[in-house]
């Protein structure tokens, strides 16, 4: 077993974040998935920061993983307000009915 | 070194399970769960490389307040009811490919990055160097934290605040019908308004007017 250097946590990075991908182009359901595919992309943004910090010594990655943090927060709670205020003008937040704005 | 890395790929392979359980799973009050547990594994990896201070704000921050707050949001609009179909309608099949195919490219080109990346490390002028014997994570990063990036910082305060009054706006909405507390009129309320002093004749009584 080879030893755990940058390369595996920027692997690991990489693999959330195409994950996350996957769940924002698939989606079928309803947006709040959607959401949590943009949560999914940011922990991967945030685990390349860390372990570069780690690995290069410098903390300025940390600082800035935790202004990622409360950026995250704050979006989630603003979509997440959206997502409750659709809900209750239109009565569905499924991706395939939320056409409004086709025109 | 072999504790950590079967403690590495432990975590990472729970992470990678569980993310592609979130985007997965039929029933969106299980993907929230699984979101859950990927933040719990990723702040147990962030812990175990040293990043200590991070990793217990990841579990406060996501685990404790964003992932409860999705998990509010799913149960009060109750999308766990509404149909949940997985690639099922006619329509819906065509863009799949395309959506995989996207995805796979960038996930190859990030690893083609990370393939041909060196570490150098003469390169880096580190102003900021982590100490890792001498004082703790938590200690450095409050050292720089306050003192380069204080003014950062603020931002990210009236960011949240922002935010806080942004979500209360958007939700907030008056309702007909409901009886509620005028805290101007209770206070302006005079003597005059409410007491009235009567001379009371004997044999008479006080007629009251409603």
């Amino acid at each position: 077993m080879t030893e755990i250097g940058l390369g595996h946590y920027l692997t690991l990075g990489a693999i959330i974040f195409s994950i996350g991908v996957i769940g924002i182009f698939l989606n079928r359901k309803n947006i709040i998935v959607i959401l949590m595919s943009i949560e999914l992309i940011l922990l991967a943004v945030n685990i390349n920061l860390v372990s570069f910090s780690i690995f290069l010594g410098d903390l300025a990655g940390q600082v800035f993983t935790l202004f990622i943090l409360t950026v995250a927060a704050a979006e989630a709670a603003i979509g997440l307000a959206i997502i409750v205020v659709y809900f209750r003008n239109s009565g569905t937040i499924r991706v395939e009915e939320i056409d409004k704005l086709r025109g | 070194m072999i504790a950590h890395s079967i403690f590495f790929y432990t975590f990472s392979l729970i992470a990678i399970v569980s993310a592609i359980m979130v985007t997965a799973s039929k029933n969106t009050v299980h993907s929230v769960f699984f979101l859950i547990l990927d933040f719990i594994s990723i702040s147990c990896l962030f812990i175990m490389i040293g990043a200590e201070f991070l990793g217990m704000i990841m579990l406060i921050v996501y685990v404790g307040a964003v992932a409860v707050l999705f998990l509010f949001v799913v149960m009060m609009l109750n999308v766990a009811q509404q149909k949940n179909q997985w690639f099922s309608s006619k329509e819906s099949s065509k863009h799949i490919p395309f959506g995989l195919i996207i995805s796979t490219l960038i996930f190859v080109e990030i690893l083609i990055v990370i393939g041909g990346w060196k570490y150098k490390p003469e390169i880096f002028d580190i102003n900021n160097s982590a100490n890792l014997n001498s004082v703790s994570n938590t200690h450095s990063l409050g050292k720089i934290l306050y003192t380069d990036y204080i003014h950062v910082f603020q931002i990210s305060g009236m960011i949240l605040l922002v935010a806080m009054i942004g979500a209360i706006v958007l939700t907030f909405r008056q309702r007909a019908g409901v009886k509620k507390q005028s805290y101007i009129k209770q206070i302006s309320r005079e003597r005059v308004d409410g007491v009235e002093v009567l001379e009371v004749e004997s044999n008479k009584g006080v007629k009251i007017d409603d």
